[in-house]
């Protein structure tokens, strides 16, 4: 993969990144959040296995395979955590669980 | 890709060097006969499992302590892996500390209403975790390590599931963790970029020189070091803690507070001395700015605290400012300054949490208030926790004093302006931190009983083994040399590096 290739690769997950970050941090809505995240996530993926093209390694695709299947585990146990709140609750909005302060 | 592929003509096994591993297959075996053991007898309590829990803890240092004796540095899968001085000497911190975890654990998830087998089979996957961060010298391998630490203890945080607070713990330390693992994933990716490796050394080698002035590699470094200063809760990275930590079952709250706190420092020592040290220009202000910012602004909002967890919680966020503090002038005593802080600070710590749950056990309450009048009906834990406080806050002959020391002499030695500030900051700090220890101690001390109830407490056998334990080592290291030992294996590791 050549450099000009290789930048709009970059930007691509630039662009993600910065998507993702912004969600997590104006959203309210647990889901969004998660969904965000894995914004983030795949923007890492698009990074991983591009630098890897470009440099004639593997290794970027096999990190990236590590790093979706961690990701699944984590979203099971993020999702899992929600559905908790949202028995206690009836509401998945960040706002509202704030009970500790100070 | 299909080119990627051909280049892999057959697989070829590596050789697996059974001792070097021993300690994470005991733990890997203890955690699946701890979830038989469950699954044969599920309902109600089994203190069975505690037992073989703990048992698998002390079954894991033994080839810990054979490979120490040993002597010989082993590394496997092309360096990703590597068994040595430093990993031994922090895998034996993480395997002591989850069991004296495990002993806190003991009566306080059988008297509740919790999921014992579980309970013990996540809290042991996230030791594993553990042992495997010290071990790891690649970025996959720290990775995988860092997501199985902290996945569950997600969980373990949010253990009292029908509680609000519980899932409140729960849902800010997973939001905050996830979101931090995917910055350092994204400054991983930079890094493997660069680099076109996954091993710290070859991007230590990359990222040195003219090479390494590229604002990517200054992007990297701060993303990654970012990831892990959320581990080790340093500010700004710090607002999951208290809630979390007084949300969680407290014994948790001592787990996360001591060992994954001490996988964060592992994690951020390996990047900063072995991949980073090239770029000392952009690693050194950064922590020296984490570490300022950390102890005072912890120290700060500790001093408001009615509640003991929540002020262990921002005394911990300052200690982890002291800890960060050797980092902002990198030298090799730096990390045998990290290393010491991180031994005692274990000892001390858990300790205080440890009598923490003995008292609760009857106050029922954490807030500072109830703990009033301590003295007259549970002398013994009185005098052992106010000893623990004092330690925290550095006087001698405690462990913690030498473990402020050791910072100190660091801070002293770079012999800079920036370091002599910064030591200046932390001299300032530990006089603030005596303030808010010393007042839980005259609480105990001074104050009535809240409600004129003075019936002793009985204190289970499991945590008065804990606090024997910790208090023991806190003498100890204060008034030997044991901890600075500890700590002068991991510089030798430091300076040993190849490349």
């Amino acid at each position: 993969m050549d450099d000009v290739m290789l930048n709009q690769f970059l930007l691509l997950s630039a662009i993600l990144f910065s998507t993702g970050v912004y969600g997590v941090l104006a959203k309210k809505n647990a889901i969004l959040v998660l969904m965000s995240i894995e914004l983030i996530l795949n923007a890492v993926n698009i990074n991983l296995v591009a630098f890897g093209a470009h440099n004639g390694t593997i290794v970027g695709s096999v990190f990236a395979l590590f790093v979706i299947a961690v990701a699944a585990a984590e979203v099971g146990v993020g999702l899992a955590i929600v559905l908790l709140i949202y028995r206690n609750r009836r509401s998945v909005d960040l706002d509202d669980v704030a009970q500790m302060k100070g | 890709m299909f080119a990627l592929l051909a280049q892999v003509t057959e697989f070829i096994r590596p050789d697996i060097d059974y001792h070097a591993f021993a300690p994470e297959f005991v733990l890997v075996g203890t955690l699946v006969v701890v979830l038989l053991v469950d699954l044969i007898k599920p309902d109600g309590n089994n203190p069975l499992l505690s037992s073989l829990a703990g048992l698998g803890l002390l079954g894991s240092i033994l080839p810990v302590i054979t490979l120490a004796t040993d002597g010989a540095d082993r590394d496997m899968f092309g360096g990703a892996y590597v068994v040595d001085n430093f990993s031994l000497v922090l895998k034996a911190l993480f395997l002591l500390s989850a069991y004296v975890v495990v002993l806190m654990s003991t009566n306080y998830i059988a008297e509740g209403d919790y999921a014992e087998g579980e309970y013990y089979f996540l809290l042991l996957c996230s030791v594993l975790g553990m042992i495997v961060m010290a071990s790891a010298r690649d970025l996959i391998t720290i990775f995988v390590a860092l997501e199985l630490l902290s996945i569950p203890a997600y969980m373990l945080a949010g253990w009292r599931k029908r509680d609000l607070m519980g899932n409140e713990a729960g849902v800010k330390y997973y939001l905050m963790g996830v979101f931090a693992s995917a910055i350092l994933l994204y400054g991983m990716s930079l890094l493997f970029g660069i680099a076109g490796d996954t091993r710290l050394v070859a991007i230590g080698a990359a990222i040195t020189g003219a090479a390494g002035n590229a604002p990517m590699v200054t992007l990297a470094i701060v993303f990654t070091v970012i990831g892990f200063a959320f581990k080790v809760s340093a500010v700004p990275f710090h607002t999951w803690a208290p809630d979390t930590y007084e949300g969680a079952p407290t014994p948790i709250t001592a787990f996360l507070a001591v060992s994954s706190k001490a996988a964060g420092f592992v994690a951020l020592l390996l990047v900063v001395f072995i991949a980073f040290p090239g770029r000392t220009d952009v690693v050194e202000p950064l922590m020296w700015v984490l570490a300022a910012a950390t102890m005072t602004i912890g120290n700060m909002i500790a001093l408001r605290q009615t509640n003991i967890i929540r002020m262990l919680a921002y005394s911990g966020v300052a200690q982890a400012g002291f800890m960060l503090a050797p980092l902002a002038v990198g030298s090799d005593l730096s990390a045998r300054a990290v290393v010491t802080y991180l031994v005692i600070y274990a000892a001390m710590n858990l300790g205080a949490f440890a009598c923490v749950i003995g008292i609760a056990r009857k106050t029922r309450s954490a807030e500072i208030d109830s703990f009033g009048g301590l003295f007259e009906y549970a002398p013994g834990l009185t005098v052992i926790l106010s000893l623990f406080l004092f330690s925290l806050a550095g006087i001698p002959p405690l462990g913690g004093w030498l473990a402020k020391f050791v910072v100190f002499r660091t801070l002293a030695d770079a012999n800079t302006a920036s370091g002599y500030v910064l030591g200046a900051i932390v001299a300032v700090n530990s006089v603030i931190a005596l303030y808010y220890y010393a007042n839980v101690a005259r609480q105990m001390w001074m104050n009535p009983p809240p409600d004129e109830d003075r019936t002793p407490i009985v204190v289970p056998f499991a945590i008065q083994a804990a606090i024997g334990m910790t208090i023991v080592a806190t003498f100890a290291f204060g008034v030997s040399d044991l901890a600075t030992r500890l700590g002068d294996e991991a510089t030798f590791l430091l300076a040993g590096l190849p490349g």
